[in-house]
């Protein structure tokens, strides 16, 4: 842009003054804590946007398989028969799970919806995993039928199982989840059945005893974002001991433990005084407490049963990008200044949590405000960051929030707007829109207004 | 509009007012903006100044000029009982 | 001709709970086998050190911890480029992580430290005291995590009152009755989240040791201190050195079983029973830390020398008799200087 006489205009930056007090750092530091992003795979922000719409989700292939592989070679170079299953509550949106099954995964569902979507992703029957406490009926009959690995979470699923095994003539494939403490808190005892007061050995002499059930692995799923690889080794340690029971007591090899996930990704928790980034525990952390648990179990003949994980988080948070825009800056009346943005929870469900890292999209200097992120939903709990040092943002400027690939996708809420288009951004660099946004119609479409309400005046 | 005359102003925006001894810092627009406040510069020509030497525009200016001047006032580094005149 | 290091010293507070930067500094000012240059690196910009121009000859700010490594990272480089240094000793709890995790990268650049390991870190760490405890054989007090306030009526049945109710990273205070203790629990929970430890109560006689092991299970140092006043922050005001062998027969077996590499403080309590209990480990140089220099083992330069691959013998006595007294005095700074750290961040 310049002047009608030639001259360059120079960048605008709104006009700041900041107290400099004795316990407030400088901003050095504080500028390389934050560096612009202002490209996604070597694609411009603003272009995207201006492609796209804002806000709008952007998922890195690159990213995905780099991941991915990381946490594979973690598990494989420590133990030799690993399998991965892609959790599909993470993230089921096709293009998604179809790069993880292209990587080898199999798929991990919880719901009838989520097993339909993996056999409509060609998951061949026996390589889907059913976990959960809702399936019904039919979504049983269908997994039996298919060969797929039932997870049974409780009594009324194992007698149901028993009675469709009859019927259907066919001996379902089954594992039992195991609850366990592992000294951490909260400990998750409402799935599965308990190790320590004896209900999983209950469950599991009821399925040896029967015979109508092939119980072909044990499955646990210990939390949710651990910060704690050692209560892994713990779990691992407790199914082992199921497993060598079974050798001696029934002479029963399963084939397979389930470590399920719960693995924490890069994100910082709120209340946590150093980010994620450095603090939490990564691949590596995970899989030596898992594998040399195992490793040292003493398995009858050594035979070593194959390590499933359900790891999600820590797959797919990195990468996901969330893209928004500056609609406005305000003050309070205490006079501390807020942005809104137009990227609300409805959108970044895991904000509740989460310390999301946030990165503006365009240049700016070392001048910085301490600032309130809301989003654009009428409603007061619409808050993004509570409170963040963010460079000095204008209207229409860009910005980036990191590590939102996990959860967001599946949790996010249809609130009062529509929602947005996903993008994947392929291994050349190429976009694909592979969540169209919502219109008017994909909502009103399921709507049915009865007659006595189609008119009125007013 | 009048700046405290003890007010200074340093070339790396640190400004220090010595009837409080609270030290500030101040980015380059609002240095900028402080200079033509002392120079007796109206709204307006500072407004004409900004929107002719930076990619800004009416609207968005005036809001962060006035959100600027609420500043100073609140830190009193313009001079209140000067207010009548302006 | 005595070698020169430039060596970056954080912890400048030399407040009334002061960080040990500068006492640190004194001891290297005072080292007989090297000279020095000291880089300070401060957090906030009134830090009392970075204006003592006679220890500091530079100063830098770096970023807070929660800044994340990459941040501290990227401003150590730039420190680096223009202070070419030899060593960098960090002081605060919190910072000790990073610092921990960017060792091997700041090698690269030429910056030693010399620092425990995460493992040992980690191991002495408040909630792990007793899982510590219990696998080096060394005497800590019983304590419990707790994860809800309900587990404290549990409790109970095996901890007699009073006992010490501890926030997970800070604060702490002592419960006499069931009524305190749930007092404490919701105070301390709600601004440090849990889990809670409980910690029975050992009244007695407090010592601290001040000490270098060299990571291959030597001792280097250790000097043994009484507080004599301790502040209403629980800061020893004055102390004195004490010769009891039992305390360096504690120390030696901490060095032993973990081959504690760097600086430490042991904060023990002798109890009534007369026996030596681990209260806590602090995994750097204590504030106190001159007293050391002072009766014949300059902690920090022994430290120094380990950290740019000496071979280091240990010390054999420590002089007896000697205390610290701990004083404050008022400098006149212009305002000139506290404007260039504020506004270059360099000073």
């Amino acid at each position: 842009m310049s002047t009608s006489d030639g001259i360059e205009k120079k960048r605008y930056e709104r006009p700041v003054i900041r107290k400099l007090e004795g316990g407030v750092p400088g901003k050095f530091g504080a500028r390389a804590a934050m560096t612009p992003l202002t490209h996604i795979d070597g694609l411009s922000v603003s272009g995207l946007i201006e492609q796209f719409g804002s806000p709008l989700f952007v998922i890195s292939e690159r990213s995905i398989r780099s991941t991915f592989r990381k946490a594979q070679a973690a598990f494989t170079t420590r133990y030799p028969r690993v399998q991965f299953a892609w959790s599909y509550k993470t993230n089921y949106l096709d293009a998604v799970c179809k790069i993880y099954h292209q990587e080898g995964s199999w798929a991990e569902v919880v719901s009838g919806f989520e097993y339909e979507k993996a056999l409509r992703n060609g998951v061949p029957g026996k390589k889907i995993i059913f976990n959960g406490p809702d399936k019904t009926m039919d979504d049983l009959s269908l997994a039996i039928r298919n060969d797929s690995l039932i997870h049974i979470d409780h009594l009324d699923e194992l007698y149901m199982l028993g009675g469709l095994a009859e019927n259907l003539g066919i001996r379902p494939k089954v594992a039992i989840r195991v609850n366990m403490d592992t000294g951490v808190y909260p400990m998750w005892d409402r799935f599965g059945f308990n190790y320590e007061n004896g209900q999983a050995w209950d469950a599991l002499n009821k399925i040896m005893r029967s015979g109508k059930l092939e119980l072909v692995g044990l499955h646990t799923h210990i939390g949710t974002f651990m910060l704690s690889p050692s209560a892994y080794a713990m779990a691992a340690y407790k199914l082992a001991d199921l497993a060598i029971g079974l050798q001696q007591r029934y002479n029963h090899t399963v084939k397979y433990i389930d470590m399920g996930g719960g693995f924490a990704s890069r994100n910082t928790l709120k209340g946590s005084y150093l980010p994620g980034q450095d603090v939490n525990p990564g691949f590596d952390d995970f899989a030596e407490a898992i594998t040399s648990t195992l490793l040292n179990a003493s398995f009858v003949n050594n035979e070593l049963p194959l390590l499933i994980l359900e790891t999600g988080r820590a797959l797919v948070d990195e990468a996901g990008y969330l893209l928004g825009t500056v609609i406005a800056n305000k003050r309070t009346s205490q006079g501390k200044r807020t942005t809104i943005i137009d990227i609300g929870v409805n959108l970044l469900f895991t904000a509740f949590w989460y310390d999301h890292k946030i990165s503006p999209a365009q240049s700016f200097t070392e001048y910085t405000e301490e600032t309130t992120l809301y989003g654009p939903l009428c409603m007061n709990i619409d808050v993004i960051r509570d409170s963040a040092n963010l460079p000095l943002l204008n209207k229409g400027d860009h910005l980036v929030i990191h590590h939102t690939g996990a959860y967001n996708l599946t949790q996010w809420m249809q609130f009062i707007t529509l929602r947005p288009k996903v993008v994947l951004i392929d291994q050349e660099g190429k976009p694909h829109v592979i969540r169209d946004n919502e219109h008017m119609e994909t909502l009103t479409g399921l709507e049915h207004t009865p007659a006595h309400l189609t008119s009125f005046e007013l | 509009m009048k700046i405290k005359s003890n007010i200074a102003i340093s070339d790396s925006g640190l400004l220090f007012n010595p009837g409080s001894g609270e030290s500030y810092s101040v980015n380059p627009t609002g240095a900028e903006i402080i200079r033509m406040i002392r120079e007796n510069k109206t709204d307006h020509e500072i407004r004409d100044y900004f929107l002719a030497h930076y990619q800004t525009d009416t609207s968005t200016f005036e809001k962060d000029f006035h959100d600027f001047v609420q500043l100073l006032k609140q830190q009193l580094i313009l001079d209140l009982s000067d207010e009548s005149t302006t | 001709m005595k070698a020169r290091l430039n060596i970056a010293v954080t912890g400048l507070n030399a407040i009334d709970s002061p960080g040990p930067g500068v006492p640190v500094i004194r001891c290297l000012r005072e080292a007989a086998s090297f000279e020095c240059r000291i880089t300070g690196l401060s957090y906030e910009t009134l830090e009392p050190g970075i204006y003592m121009h006679e220890l500091v000859d530079k100063t830098y700010q770096i970023p807070y911890p929660s800044a994340g490594t990459e941040a501290l990272y990227e401003r150590l480089a730039y420190i680096q480029s223009r202070e070419q240094l030899d060593l960098v000793i960090p002081n605060f709890d919190a910072e000790l992580f990073s610092f921990i995790l960017l060792e091997k990268r700041l090698l690269e650049m030429g910056i030693h430290s010399f620092l425990p390991t995460r493992e040992q870190f980690e191991a002495r760490h408040k909630f792990n005291l007793a899982d510590f405890g219990e696998t080096h054989g060394l005497l800590v007090p019983e304590s419990k995590t707790l994860f809800h306030a309900g587990e404290l009526i549990e409790a109970e049945e095996t901890f007699d009152f009073p006992f010490v109710v501890k926030g997970k990273f800070y604060d702490a205070g002592i419960a006499y009755n069931r009524e305190q203790a749930l007092t404490y629990f919701n105070k301390i929970s709600g601004k440090w989240g849990l889990p809670i430890i409980i910690q029975k109560y050992i009244k007695g006689t407090e010592f601290n040791v001040a000490g270098l092991g060299d990571g291959k299970g030597n001792r280097i140092a250790a000097v043994p201190m009484r507080k004599q006043y301790i502040t209403d922050k629980g800061k020893a005001w004055g102390g004195i050195v004490v010769e009891d062998e039992r305390l360096l027969d504690l120390t030696d077996r901490f060095i032993g079983e973990t081959k504690w590499r760097g600086a430490f403080e042991l904060e023990l309590m002798q109890g009534e029973d007369q026996e030596l209990y681990i209260m806590e480990i602090n995994p750097r140089i204590p504030a106190w830390i001159y007293l050391t220099a002072g009766v014949g083992q300059n902690i920090p330069e022994a430290l120094t020398r380990l950290a740019m691959g000496e071979s280091v013998k240990p010390f054999p006595t420590y002089t007896g008799g000697k205390m610290f007294i701990r004083y404050s005095w008022d400098m006149i700074v212009d305002h000139s200087e506290f404007q260039e750290i504020s506004i270059r961040g360099e000073l």
